[in-house]
């Protein structure tokens, strides 16, 4: 049985998960659906999404905030930021462009945050 | 060649640069740190006071009501922060009345003008927070001073005057000559007449780099807190205790910047530049404070310090030729009343040097006034006009204290421009509020950056060494 | 003359000034001290804003986006790069800018919407040395996520609360070693989904029960010492744990910024560092409305939409003066540190009214009981309370109208 507490929403309900002999896993304490999902993803492939910024040129911003479009494995997280390191924008910028296709082979693109002129 | 080299650039230097840049003479100032003031000068409890403490016959004695005098005078000419609010010195019980008769006398012998014993009720009336009291002395003419402004505002007169200060010059050794004295710092020699010994807590180490040791310099730690100025109405005086051998004991005092400061105790530091505030320290300063002040709230503090006194193995200011080392001058030793007596030293200083040989001769055209813009104390007509003319001043940068872009723009078209957050903030008062530069510090370093044509990552703190950032986010490539 | 001026362009500002206008105001003037609209959000990079209100994870700017979207083609004016020297209580607000210098513009109605500013190590006095490589976490979140800098290697964080907990992760991604968070207390103040991806994702452990008792460092930090503490929260000593760190971060807590309300002679709360207000966020001053996190330090912005909509929409009212009003008064009790609303007036809740509070302590299962006069008239059923999540009751319309002179809030903790 593993305890955990769940990301998806700032709650943060407590959860016990339980690997059946089947090789599910049950789960309890969630307030929500969003929980018991969360619980078996964790334990078998977790995945995150990684917020961070990338370099922009020309305009008055040194820097953009950008996200991945979806939860990564975590395992790739680091990967993810070097290959997001190495993009530099210029302006405009919208909310939503692309900035980088497909991080770390993920199938997950890392899109901007912020309207930026 | 220079007729004088001062060495150490806290108030007493700025003091002597200032005394002697009236007069038709060569000086350079030697200073290890990046600015002015960054020694014990900007780390004290920032009283001028009125001279009833030093003993009758001492060089304190002659010097503190003199610089008392003269404090008045130059913060009005060169616009620095000074306000002749008084000081109480408090007796809590019977047994310690005769202690303030002693003070008195002291006081009428070293000609400080209206001093006054006052009973309980008139105590309680003029500080209604103030605990009961068997008494207290009353000196009018104490009053309070921005430390660092007060250095800083007599060295850039100087250097307006011609004074050439030589900033991260920490002087190395120093040999006689022919005619004088021959200086090395890391990067400088210089040559000079006359040397005057300024370097407050390493004013042994720079004595005995010219002479054999006659003095040592026994370092003093103070510490301090200085609180939210919503407790600035605490008390509207500088609120004293009874001196006792170690000191003058810890204050309570109203700040010229409109808080309230707290402090000092008296404890041996590790070393001479151990400015390290302690857990216990700060515990002996409340419990010492509340003896004064019982409602002190210091859970509005705001900021704790700790600043080094250079007192010595003597007890006056050491003032003389240094034996065996002609025209080597000590301004050494001092510890308080060393702030309220700098421009008096100055003076005394000067009167030795002539006496050993220097000619003093008054320029024609001496530069003796300043004047720096407070966008905060501006009125409103004032301040209209002046964001009109300058845009800059439009700009406010620091919202705890209301400092503007203007503000530091002109800081940095002064005479000792600044370089560095803390150099700004001695200037201009940015980062000095609530929020202790959290929320300003990030712009001014933009701001600084881009004046001084340098990237944010090399702008410092305060003294060498002092980085902020260290290098850019993703992996540090540079701007396309 | 303005018919609402708002002061400060975050999210509690730009919802106010919406509200307002969707409620009918056309003279509206937001002003705000940076360059662009946003506040904080701007450099709050992160997930997690948006939940309640727009259903969907959302980062800061992205929420910010949203809402700065929502004023154009309204004719709100905006005015950055300004700041409010002054307001007085015949609503008169002077500002300084670049573009416009010195102004005083009047309004017939203002909302205060200031955010609020951090705790400092000079204000919980960590004895030291006073090195650069000491910052809010705030400030090193401007300078990492709007500047681009890093501000050190080997970090140590002071304080669970959410800032410190999202800049422990920021600063591990952007290739710092972040060593530990320290809290003083035997809880964290952080969200727990920010103890799980930002502390546990990246193994860097949280004491709990511990502070920092030292600084170290001439120039730059060259380390710190962190104690654990006993219930008194003192430094037990023999309990001293050296940190190699360059860098200390202090999220110790937020302080509603409010000088300009204090200046204006408005009636303030010290429990919540905010103004007094009633339940729609008018202050003691008519007229003149606060919300957000000037008013009372909220946890989710997504709140702070929610009472500044309250408030813009009500100043948009505020056109009229009104006769003397019931008031009702709001009492903290047993176990509630605060409430916001501090008053009610019931005869301007249609509906019913929201009450914003946190408790002192973590409680499990309780009952938060509402009192008039010693007797229950509502109580509510939570499974968990913590200091660190502001709670929200809602109480009707009749219950306020039946009610007299106060209603106490207090919480009963189940025996288990």
């Amino acid at each position: 049985m593993t305890e955990l507490t769940c990301i998806v929403c700032p709650r943060g309900c407590r959860l016990k998960a339980v690997r059946r002999d089947d090789g599910t896993i049950e789960v309890t304490g969630n307030a929500c659906p969003r929980g018991e999902k969360y619980a078996q993803t964790e334990l078998t492939r977790p995945v995150r999404v990684v917020t961070t910024t990338v370099k922009m040129a020309g305009g008055i911003h040194r820097r953009c905030p950008v996200k991945t479009d979806g939860a990564i494995p975590k395992s790739l997280i680091f990967d993810a930021m070097r290959q997001i390191g190495r993009v530099t924008l210029h302006p405009p910028v919208r909310t939503g462009q692309v900035v980088l296709k497909d991080v770390c082979g993920t199938g997950i693109d890392v899109v901007a945050t912020r309207d930026l002129s | 060649m220079f007729d004088v080299a001062i060495i150490g650039c806290g108030v007493v230097g700025a003091a002597a640069a200032y005394e002697l840049s009236r007069y038709k003479l060569k000086i350079a100032v030697l200073e290890r740190g990046n600015d002015v003031s960054q020694g014990t000068t900007k780390a004290n409890s920032a009283i001028i006071h009125a001279g009833y403490d030093p003993e009758p016959g001492t060089v304190m004695a002659k010097l503190n009501p003199q610089g008392n005098r003269m404090a008045k005078e130059i913060c009005q000419k060169l616009d620095v922060p000074y306000r002749q609010i008084g000081s109480l010195v408090l007796a809590f019980t019977p047994q310690e009345l005769p202690v303030l008769h002693t003070l008195y006398e002291r006081g009428v012998q070293n000609g400080v003008p209206g001093l006054r014993l006052l009973s309980p009720g008139e105590v309680s009336r003029m500080e209604p927070n103030v605990n009961r009291t068997a008494g207290a002395l009353y000196a009018p003419t104490a009053g309070i001073v921005s430390p660092w402004e007060y250095a800083l505002a007599m060295m850039e007169t100087a250097v307006k005057n011609g004074v050439s200060l030589f900033l991260e010059n920490e002087v190395r050794s120093i040999q006689k000559k022919d005619g004088g004295f021959s200086i090395q710092t890391g990067s400088l020699v210089l040559e000079s007449r006359f040397i005057l010994n300024a370097a407050g807590t390493h004013a042994d180490l720079i004595h005995n780099m010219a002479a054999q040791p006659s003095f040592r310099i026994v370092p003093d730690r103070g510490e301090y807190y200085l609180l939210d100025k919503s407790q600035v109405e605490c008390v509207s005086h500088v609120i004293f205790q009874c001196p006792t051998k170690v000191g003058k004991g810890t204050l309570v005092s109203p700040t010229v910047h409109g808080n309230l400061i707290v402090g000092p105790n008296n404890e041996p530091p590790r070393n001479a530049d151990d400015v390290s505030t302690t857990a216990a320290g700060l515990e002996q300063v409340a419990r010492n404070a509340k003896k004064s002040v019982p409602g002190l709230n210091l859970r509005e503090s705001i900021r704790n310090f700790a600043g080094v006194r250079a007192a010595s193995d003597r007890d006056d200011f050491i003032v003389e030729e240094a034996p065996g080392a002609p025209g080597f001058f000590d301004l050494a030793g001092i510890k308080s009343p060393g702030l309220s007596c700098a421009p008096a030293l100055a003076k005394l200083a000067a009167e030795l040097l002539r006496e050993a040989g220097l000619k003093l001769s008054e320029k024609e055209e001496f530069l003796d006034e300043r004047r720096r813009i407070r966008f905060s104390h501006l009125s409103a007509e004032e301040k209209a006009a002046l964001i009109r003319r300058e845009p800059a001043y439009g700009h406010v940068l620091c919202r705890c204290e209301t400092v503007t872009e203007g503000e530091i723009l002109a800081a940095l078209k002064g005479p000792i421009p600044p370089r560095t957050l803390d150099a700004v903030k001695r200037r201009t008062n940015a980062g000095m509020g609530r929020c202790q530069g959290s929320f300003c510090g990030p712009r001014i370093v933009e701001l600084l950056a881009r004046e001084l044509g340098t990237t944010p990552d090399e702008i410092l703190q305060d003294g060498p060494g002092s980085y902020l950032l260290t290098g850019e986010t993703k992996g540090g490539c540079a701007d396309v | 003359m303005y018919d609402l001026i708002v002061i400060g362009g975050g999210p509690a500002g730009l919802a106010a000034a919406r509200a307002a206008f969707d409620a009918g105001s056309r003279r509206i003037l937001v002003i705000e001290r940076d360059h662009e609209l946003g506040g904080i959000l701007n450099q709050c990079i992160h997930n997690g804003f948006g939940l309640h209100y727009f259903h969907e994870e959302l980062t800061g700017p992205e929420y910010a986006g949203r809402f700065i979207r929502m004023l154009k083609n309204t004719g709100v004016e905006v005015l950055t790069d300004a700041m409010v020297l002054e307001i007085t209580p015949e609503k008169q607000v002077t500002i300084v800018s670049r573009k416009n210098g010195y102004q005083v513009l009047s309004a017939r109605a203002v909302v205060l919407c200031m955010g609020c500013r951090e705790r400092t190590r000079g204000a919980i006095g960590t004895p030291g040395r006073r090195p650069a490589g000491i910052f809010t976490a705030g400030a090193a979140q401007y300078y990492v996520n709007i500047m681009g800098y890093m501000v050190g290697r080997r970090v140590l964080i002071v304080g669970s609360g959410d800032i410190g907990l999202i800049m422990a992760r920021r600063l591990t991604l952007e290739g710092a070693k972040v060593l530990a968070c320290v809290e003083i207390m035997p809880y964290s103040s952080g969200l727990n989904r920010n103890i799980v991806q930002c502390l546990q994702d990246y193994q860097i452990p949280l004491y709990l029960s511990h502070t920092v008792t030292e600084i170290k460092g001439d120039a730059r930090v060259e380390g710190a010492v962190v104690s654990k503490v006993d219930k008194n929260r003192r430094a037990i000593p023999g309990t001293e744990m050296p940190f190699d760190c360059d860098t200390v971060l202090f999220s110790v807590g937020l302080i509603p910024e409010n000088e300009l309300t204090r200046r204006a002679g408005i009636e303030m709360d010290p429990r919540t560092g905010g103004a007094v207000v009633y339940e729609n966020r008018e202050t003691s001053v008519p007229g003149i409305f606060a919300c957000g996190n000037a008013l009372h330090v909220h946890d989710l912005v997504d709140f702070v939409t929610e009472e500044s909509r309250l408030a813009g929409t009500e100043a948009a009212k505020a056109l009229l003066p009104r006769a003397p009003e019931r008031e009702l008064l709001l009492r903290a009790g047993d176990g509630v540190s605060y409430t916001v609303p501090q008053k009610i007036r019931p005869g301007r809740v249609e509906k019913s009214a929201g009450v914003f509070f946190r408790v002192r302590r973590v409680y499990g299962k309780s009952t938060i009981r509402v009192t008039c006069g010693g007797e229950t008239v509502s109580e509510f059923r939570r499974e968990r309370l913590a200091p660190g999540e502001m709670e929200r009751i809602t109480l009707p319309a009749a219950l306020l109208n039946r009610a007299r002179d106060s209603l106490e809030l207090s919480i009963e903790e189940e025996k288990s």
